[in-house]
């Protein structure tokens, strides 16, 4: 009976303290539950969004570069089929030993070799390394065949950048090459594009508009599983292409000023007088923008590097040079204007045994014998430095220096295209105080009268000048991309227009000018330079005589100009030495500025040869062959002209 | 008398054995089982290979020896009830001295059909053992030291056995099915309450002898973002697998966590990661309410079993599965640290799932011979 008792009472005990344990386990399943609730409904986004980034993976691909055309849509930067293999990291389970085996197949050098182990320590383990950029269809095959040899190796057709016509454009048009760090810190634009291998501008063009010829890269998303490897593409946004650019180079005028630099050191320009587009920027000599596309080798750019005539500099907008007699239109220009000569104003040249005295100095003219009484028109014609050196002492150097700049001088004539272009020296009084903590000289002043002393240009400037001259002295707008905004027929109109407003005295004072605003007080001043340059180029003992076209629709007008290197001495006079015998970096540079058709200018154009004596001898004649190719394509250039005007 | 003889006799014949079977417990079993391999299927991203292949023979092989051993008479167990503990004390021992090393503990030993981990059946071992141990003791007796220090002798022997594997999580288990038993018999609250304390004063003791992984563990619980890719990285991807699953769950084999291998343990600890993933809110309640009705069930047998024993060892059973249950999905929802309990059934691995099916064997015997008289 006490068992049983017992019993009853262990049973009872045994209920309540089921009770309490399944209370227990109640209320743990309920912490339970809200845990999952918790977990499953109230935070499922942000644990929705984790998921995702565990599983989901993008890889970027590179975009390719918009196409650069000449004015006629020639192609001058192309994407070219290459043929490439790369490396995909997760796959190779010996790095050493794939290398090894693709060194066996394709050609690497020990420096690609060295360069490939570089970049492999930059990279992720999932990513793709990319071996050789360019292979050559042979290698490209052999590949094939030993590729189930090769783990993780992968075939690829790719584009690269391609320059057809190598050569001719390398200034203007630049290259490309692997973006470095800077450019991916500075540049937003590749910055968000950034693919590993992107070809971004390193200069010319590719650079200036390196923006817009990117485009966007595309982004391939992929599920991948925890130790990274690729299951499947959920998505693939598709790369853009970058934009197409239309210069306004003429490839065939481009073609035969680099022809006609050829051998030499030195710069061609051509623009349009009214549109001021950029027709050819000629630099020599040149290089090959193709060779720097997948990295120069360290022959090509030493040779490169190491050649004395500057190849990598563009010449056009980079190189400084005195103007020389160049500058001589604008100076009789100047002093016609301010009213300081008129036509009747005449000096005597009296030759080597009486020059140019000013405070006990002598300055000379180049023609020994003296060119007797000159006149502006004869001034210029024959390029007489002693009426030269005796207008500018009278006009002096800071208005001459206001001209100068009016006209296209001492300032980028691009603005920040490029971001080589040099402003060169106008100098001035205030300009050599502030610069050289100096007073000025008047002797300063004659000497700047014939474009020597402290004045430096580019040819680019010589060329914007000479087109502001000959079209009746408007201010234009220069540029090398196509722009549907620059329309000639508005550009004309315009001009019209101010051709017919009053100006004041004020015209002559320091001020901003708008595009296409008159530059000038009188109109029959610059008739008066430009009737003299035609008899620079046209009529008897003129400097650029021989190198005229008869024929009447070629027939151009022209100044040249003799740049020295250093300055004369008595004793050179003396020897009055030949070309030959000067050694080649004291010779003078030869230049020739002109514009043409003479009777209703259009074009105009500066050569430049470096240290290639006088202008009328190494400038002026390539000058005439380049001209008649010009107004050759007079024609075909107008047209397409009207054909872009339409399309717009 | 005849009556009375006939109940006592302990003579069932065969049909009275078949209509006593508890089909309601058989099929939630079934259903768990079948669910389980479904999950193990999707571990395996659809594929019907290795694992699901043995965890489906294993299912069918135990689930069979359920069925069978359901017939073994709940007095056999009650008479072995020592013997099973002290097989499996040398079964612990033998681990020691043969046993099978595996990432850094020694915990199985080879049976040649199966390595078998001797810590799992332990756990049934202690259920049996203490509910014979306490079906003979009087209430009043309970209570004095001579009594309640031999139940603590006789779990302390196994769980430190367990420990120095090192196996901490089955270790808890053990002392957790041992404790509730004791609590169920009805010892007094007071020493509840006070090895509580003790057990609290003495933590930072216990802490300081853990294994450096343990004691990673423990403070990755705290803080899973202390080594997100170390000790941390199992209980983050867990979580993120749980959470994305949202409501209704990405879809059967659709669970990118698990199939991208981002969820570590899959098959085994983290399985109900899986399934909560795939199947959401709705399908881990589903679940949670099938592992509750088998719980029910359980403690429904103990109520109408007659036995002292049986009672006792129903409601062990039912307690100690929960706190199976309980402590894996704690363990992967990031309530409780890792330390490596399997989800019962669910779970891949041979002995878990041998141990389950044993006890719920006893379970059975129970219910069919419920009107066993024991221990007189």
């Amino acid at each position: 009976m006490i068992k049983k008792t017992g019993d009853l009472n262990k049973n009872k005990i045994i209920s309540r303290r089921l009770f309490v344990l399944i209370a227990a386990k109640i209320g743990l399943l309920g912490v339970v539950t809200s845990r999952l609730y918790n977990l499953q409904i109230s935070q499922k986004q942000k644990y929705q969004v984790l998921s995702d980034k565990n599983r989901i993976r993008e890889w970027k691909t590179p975009p390719q570069r918009g196409i650069i055309t000449d004015y006629f849509n020639n192609i001058i930067a192309d994407n070219k089929r290459v043929y490439q293999v790369h490396l995909s990291l997760e796959e190779v389970s010996n790095f050493n030993n794939s290398i090894f085996k693709l060194k066996n197949i394709i050609s690497l050098k020990e420096d690609e070799i060295k360069k490939i182990y570089e970049k492999k320590e930059k990279s992720k383990p999932w990513d793709t390394l990319v071996i050789s950029e360019n292979l050559s269809w042979k290698e490209f095959s052999k590949l094939n065949l030993y590729l189930h040899e090769l783990e993780g190796a992968k075939p690829v057709l790719s584009t690269s950048r391609y320059y057809p016509y190598s050569n001719d454009l390398a200034h203007v048009v630049g290259y490309v090459g692997d973006a470095t760090t800077a450019d991916i810190q500075y540049r937003k634009k590749i910055e968000e594009n950034f693919v590993p291998g992107l070809k971004v501008g390193k200069i010319g063009i590719e650079n200036s508009k390196d923006t817009d010829l990117i485009g966007n890269h595309g982004t391939k998303r992929y599920e991948v599983n925890a130790s990274g490897k690729k299951i499947s593409e959920i998505s693939y946004n598709k790369e853009t292409q970058g934009e197409n650019l239309r210069t306004t180079i003429d490839l065939e005028i481009q073609q035969l000023a680099q022809e006609l630099l050829k051998n030499q050191a030195g710069s061609i320009c051509v623009m349009d007088i009214y549109t001021g587009e950029v027709i050819a920027m000629a630099s020599s000599p040149t290089f090959d923008p193709n060779k720097f596309t997948h990295g120069i080798s360290t022959k090509d750019w030493n040779e490169i590097k190491n050649n004395k005539l500057r190849p990598l500099l563009n010449k056009s907008l980079a190189g400084l040079y005195s103007p020389g007699s160049t500058i001589k239109p604008l100076v009789a220009l100047a002093a016609l204007e301010y009213g300081i000569i008129d036509t009747k104003f005449k000096v005597n040249c009296k030759g080597h045994d009486h020059p140019y005295e000013l405070y006990g100095e002598r300055y000379h003219c180049w023609k020994k014998n003296g060119h007797g009484w000159m006149s502006m028109r004869n001034a210029i014609k024959q390029s007489c430095d002693i009426y030269f050196y005796e207008v500018a002492r009278l006009l002096g150097v800071d208005k001459l220096s206001l001209i100068a700049k009016r006209y296209g001088l001492g300032s980028k004539v691009l603005e920040d295209f490029f971001s080589e272009e040099k402003k060169g020296i106008i100098p001035s009084t205030k300009w050599k105080k502030q610069v050289l903590e100096q007073s000025w000289y008047l002797g300063e002043t004659v000497i700047t009268g014939i474009g020597q002393g402290y004045i430096q240009t580019t040819p680019l400037q010589l060329c914007l000048m000479t087109a502001q001259l000959a079209n009746g002295g408007y201010k234009i707008k220069p540029n090398l991309i196509y722009d549907k905004e620059i329309d000639l027929d508005i550009i004309k109109s315009k001009i019209e227009s101010e051709k017919n407003r009053s100006v004041s005295q004020n015209i002559l004072k320091d001020h901003e000018f708008e595009y296409y605003e008159r530059l000038h007080r009188n109109p029959n001043n610059l008739k008066l330079v430009l009737d003299a340059m035609y008899g620079s180029t046209n009529e008897q003992f003129g400097t650029s005589f021989r190198s005229r076209h008869k024929e009447d629709k070629y027939k151009f007008a022209g100044k040249t100009g003799t740049s020295q290197v250093k300055r004369i001495t008595d004793q050179d006079r003396e020897l009055d030495l030949d070309l030959e015998e000067i050694e080649y970096k004291s010779r003078d540079h030869a230049l020739f500025i002109a514009f043409a058709p003479y009777d209703k200018p259009r074009y105009s154009l500066s050569v430049l040869i470096e240290h290639g004596g006088s202008g009328s001898k190494a400038a002026a004649p390539l000058a005439k062959k380049l001209i008649k190719k010009i107004l050759d394509r007079h024609e075909v250039r107008e047209k397409i002209r009207k054909d872009l005007k339409n399309i717009a | 008398m005849i009556l009375s003889t006939s109940l006592n006799s302990s003579t069932y014949s065969f049909i009275d054995k078949l209509k006593a079977i508890d089909y309601f417990l058989i099929i939630i079993v079934a259903i768990i089982g079948s669910v389980s391999v479904f999950a193990i299927y999707s571990t395996e991203s659809g594929n019907f290979s290795f694992y699901t292949k043995n965890h489906l023979n294993r299912f069918l092989v135990f689930f069979s020896m359920f069925l069978v051993l359901s017939f073994v008479r709940v007095s056999t167990w009650y008479k072995q009830a020592y013997i099973f503990y002290i097989l499996g004390i040398l079964l612990l021992l033998l681990v020691i001295f043969f046993g099978i090393s595996a990432s850094g503990s020694k915990r199985w030993i080879n049976l040649f059909i199966m390595n078998l981990q001797p810590s799992e059946p332990m756990k049934i071992a202690i259920i049996v053992c203490f509910a014979r141990y306490y079906h003979r003791i009087q209430n009043s007796d309970i209570q004095s030291y001579k009594y309640l220090l031999q139940p603590i002798i006789l779990l302390l022997v196994p769980c430190y056995l367990v420990i120095t594997q090192p196996d901490l999580g089955t270790a808890i288990l053990i002392a957790g099915s041992g404790l509730a038993i004791i609590w169920l018999a009805g010892l007094n609250l007071k020493y509840f309450i006070y090895s509580g304390l003790i057990l609290l004063v003495s933590l930072p003791f216990v802490i300081s002898i853990l294994k450096p992984y343990q004691k990673s563990r423990i403070l990755t619980f705290f803080n899973p973002d202390r080594d997100p890719l170390g000790a941390g990285y199992q209980i983050i991807q867990s979580k993120i697998a749980i959470g994305s699953g949202g409501l209704l769950g990405k879809g059967f084999l659709q669970g990118t966590q698990s199939y991208l291998e981002f969820l570590p343990e899959k098959h085994t600890d983290f399985i109900f990661t899986l399934f909560s993933e795939e199947f959401g809110f709705v399908g881990s309640m589903l679940l949670i309410l099938l592992y509750a009705l088998l719980i029910y069930r359980i403690i429904w047998i103990g109520f109408s079993s007659r036995s002292f024993f049986a009672k006792l060892y129903c409601f062990g059973f039912a307690s100690a599965l929960f706190l199976y249950i309980f402590v894996n999905i704690a363990m992967v929802v990031g309530l409780l640290p890792i330390v490596g309990a399997p989800l019962p059934i669910m779970s891949y691995g041979g002995s878990s799932m041998l141990s389950i099916m044993l006890g719920l064997s006893i379970v059975m015997s129970c219910k069919i011979y419920s009107r066993d008289p024991i221990g007189n």
